[in-house]
């Protein structure tokens, strides 16, 4: 009876310390949230070198685009403690900062030896500073994004339609260096028949809910002379956003959504674009560098058949290209503040960066990108490179949202429901966020 | 003469505690019972609507918990009241809600008034014709718009089949035409049969003496339509068309999965902008003012259908 009493205390013990010893392993567990996409599944994978080196375990929060900045805003404005750590989008860094959601990190940075020098400064101004061009930083460049291009390379390279291009334009089926001429290679696709399947010229953004249609307009306006506002006057939009070349600049963005895009695009992001480039539907294909890894991969489209090029030039030579990406922040109401920071500093050596863009993240740290390798190291790091030195970012004021929102639903009522004309959607535009502005008492 | 409920209750109870029961009237007794409901139901009901009467006359902002908190007044409403992009939304919803109600209503007591006819097999019938509306509005919103792809959907064949039209010219959620309609379909589809449903109850409603009168005073069956099976029914179309009109004027789901709103802003109902102010563009006071004049729209247009209601059910 004794040896049984006696049994059964030692398993009870064994099963209560055992609990409280993984209670205590997870206790220290850190969260990361970000979108549900390729490059958090590398994330995933970079992440187990850090908890083999610290012993602190990642728990991950990924959240499909379409929800990404309603959940993990609603996350922040709600002081919730879901998120240690959280790789948020560029635009939010105003709000994050002014709101204290995130920790500043000048402080760590300066403790830890982390320099903003060491990192593209594009996505420095893009990614950590709040108010931009100042040295406040929120948030360590993380992830790398701009919109480029994708083409079939298998498509132009065909003898007969080079001949039949060269006939018709002048000039050869290339991938092109200026906007009219990708108008030109998308008609010349536009209900072709390759292979048996008709096939259409270009997939761009056309997305209504989220962000699509401004970050795909956005990225035509800005060669085209647009300009967010006065650079001497700041917040004076009137003359800038609206000017003749933006009017220029839009009225091209419908002109190739009406000519060049597949049917029924009237609602195309990032996943649609992918869609419409895999299944062999369109010959060039606008859409952010994250996509690319995946569309090299692809046994149907990528290898060979791939081509990358970077944004074209608008009318006047100018050419910009919309950013994407994100920096990683610690969020202000976690209680593992101090782990966060360790993953911070493990994130920003040169090493663990390499080994990031080899997963396939795009590293922001000069030392990989600088590399004398790093240009072939993929088939799209060129063109990554060179998109990256032309960025241009939305608004990223504490407003961001509404003036997204005024933007979405302007630029989709003239491009794809083809109401009013280009000059009525862009003056609609600055009467809007001059609005927002005022509200915010910043007018 | 019965016992008192509190002696009852305090019988089934501890003595300590049954001592304390015994002291309470049965009034009291009652709102003990029913005062954790009362309660639950102010704090997620009552007190959060008075708390958004009180955001709407304010600038809060939901991202901005650190800002000061303005008084604005009436500043929301007449921005609302003046906003011509809220009116359009309303437009868009009036819209909606006339030609689904209308096309429900029609179709659903159609075909309540075949099925009342018992033929052979009206039972499986019956069930085939409730499957969409058990589905979940998710489901049916992004299987339709599969079937509305203008490449690969069947709809467009379908369309190309009997008009000729090519299918990739049928662009049913891409087109400002055809955009609204195509949400007007797929809320037929899936909710006619939840009329039916009703209108069916009604029908079977009706006692079989006042047809056999009819008979007897050899009234066509036409007239007895017009005569009986309408004015009888007619109770139920009405709470049918309540249902679906109160349903339709928030109508979200579907809008959101099939359009987006879009395109551009033709599909853009209240519910959608009321949405994207509040939770897109942290406008929080504006858009609790917004779900005010929402909420006072739909109550008292439904106060004044339901006299409607009752005066018909009176008749």
């Amino acid at each position: 009876m004794k040896s049984t009493l006696k049994l059964a205390l030692g398993l009870a013990s064994a099963i209560f310390a055992s609990t409280a010893v993984s209670n205590v392993a997870h206790a220290e567990d850190l969260t990361l949230c970000w979108a549900a996409w390729d490059p958090a599944n590398a994330l995933v994978e970079l992440s187990k070198d850090f908890t083999k080196e610290t012993g602190i375990g990642m728990k991950f929060e990924f959240v499909p685009w379409t929800n990404y900045a309603d959940r993990f805003l609603n996350e922040l404005n709600s002081h919730g403690k879901l998120c240690d750590l959280i790789i948020g989008d560029s635009q939010w860094i105003g709000g994050a900062a002014e709101n204290g959601h995130y920790v500043k990190l000048n402080d760590f940075f300066d403790k830890e030896k982390i320099s903003m020098d060491d990192f593209v400064p594009a996505t420095v101004v893009g990614y950590s500073e709040w108010p931009k061009n100042t040295p406040n930083y929120w948030a360590l460049p993380a992830m790398g994004d701009v919109v480029g291009w994708t083409y079939r390379k298998d498509w132009f390279s065909r003898p007969e339609l080079q001949k039949e291009f060269k006939e018709k334009y002048g000039w050869d089926l290339a991938p092109p260096t200026t906007f009219d001429q990708l108008k030109q290679i998308a008609e010349f696709f536009q209900k072709r028949q390759i292979d048996g399947k008709t096939v259409y010229g270009a997939s761009i953004y056309t997305e209504r809910g989220s962000e699509g249609i401004t970050m795909g307009a956005m990225d035509v306006l800005y060669s085209y002379g647009f300009q967010y506002e006065n650079p001497k006057k700041p917040y004076e939009m009137e003359g800038f956003v609206n000017s003749e070349k933006s009017v220029k600049g839009l009225e091209f963005y419908k002109a190739l959504y009406d000519c060049c895009t597949p049917p029924g695009a009237s609602n195309s992001y990032m996943g649609e674009g992918v869609d419409a480039f895999k299944s062999g539907q369109v010959a060039m294909h606008m859409n952010f560098a994250f996509t690319w890894p995946g569309l090299q991969k692809d046994e149907n489209v990528g290898g060979d058949k791939i081509g990358y090029f970077v944004n074209p030039k608008g009318p006047d030579g100018d050419q910009f290209a919309q950013l994407g990406g994100q920096g990683i922040s610690v969020v202000s109401y976690s209680d593992k503040q101090e782990s966060a920071l360790k993953y911070i500093k493990w994130f920003a050596n040169k090493d663990v960066q390499a080994k990031w863009w080899s997963l396939g993240g795009y590293s922001c740290l000069n030392s990989v990108v600088k590399d004398p390798k790093f240009p072939s190291s993929q088939p799209y790091a060129q063109a990554f490179l060179d998109s990256m030195a032309i960025v241009k970012d939305f608004w990223a004021e504490p407003s961001y949202a509404p003036l997204l929102q005024a933007s979405q639903k302007r630029f989709h009522d003239y491009v794809v429901a083809g109401q009013g004309s280009a000059k009525d959607a862009l003056d609609g535009l600055v009467k809007d966020w001059t609005q927002v502005f005022q509200d915010d008492g910043k007018m | 003469m019965l016992d008192r409920t509190a002696d009852n209750v305090a019988r089934a109870t501890p003595e300590p505690l049954a001592k304390k029961i015994r002291g309470i009237s049965d009034k009291g007794l009652a709102w003990l019972f029913i005062s954790p409901t009362i309660l639950l139901l102010l704090a997620i009901n009552i007190f959060p609507l008075f708390w958004a009467i009180y955001l709407s006359f304010t600038n809060f902002r939901a991202n901005r918990p650190n800002e000061v908190v303005k008084n604005l007044g009436l500043a929301n409403y007449r921005r609302i009241l003046g906003d011509q992009d809220i009116w359009i939304a309303m437009q868009t919803t009036a819209h909606f809600v006339f030609w689904t109600i209308l096309l429900q209503t029609v179709i659903g007591f159609t075909l309540a008034w075949l099925i009342d006819r018992k033929f052979r097999g009206h039972a499986f019938w019956t069930t085939i014709i409730l499957v969409p509306m058990m589905l979940s509005p998710a489901v049916v919103g992004n299987f339709w718009r599969f079937l509305y792809e203008p490449q690969i959907g069947l709809f467009s064949y379908v369309v190309s089949f009997v008009t000729g039209i090519p299918p990739t010219n049928v662009q049913m959620l891409s087109n400002v035409e055809l955009a609204p309609w195509a949400i007007i379909i797929v809320d037929t589809w899936m909710w006619t049969p939840y009329v039916m449903l009703i209108c069916l109850a009604g029908l079977r409603s009706i006692p079989e003496y006042i047809y056999e009168a009819a008979e007897v005073d050899r009234a066509s069956n036409w007239r007895q339509f017009w005569s009986i099976t309408l004015p009888m029914a007619l109770p139920f179309i009405m709470l049918a068309v309540l249902f679906r009109g109160i349903e339709n004027f928030k109508m979200f789901d579907m809008v959101n999965l099939l359009t987006g709103g879009g395109p551009g802003s033709t599909t853009e109902v209240a519910s959608i902008t009321l949405k994207r102010q509040a939770f897109e563009s942290w406008r929080t006071g504006y858009s609790s003012a917004f779900a005010i004049i929402l909420f006072v729209a739909v109550f008292g247009l439904a106060n004044i259908y339901v006299k409607a209601l009752n005066k018909v059910k009176q008749r």
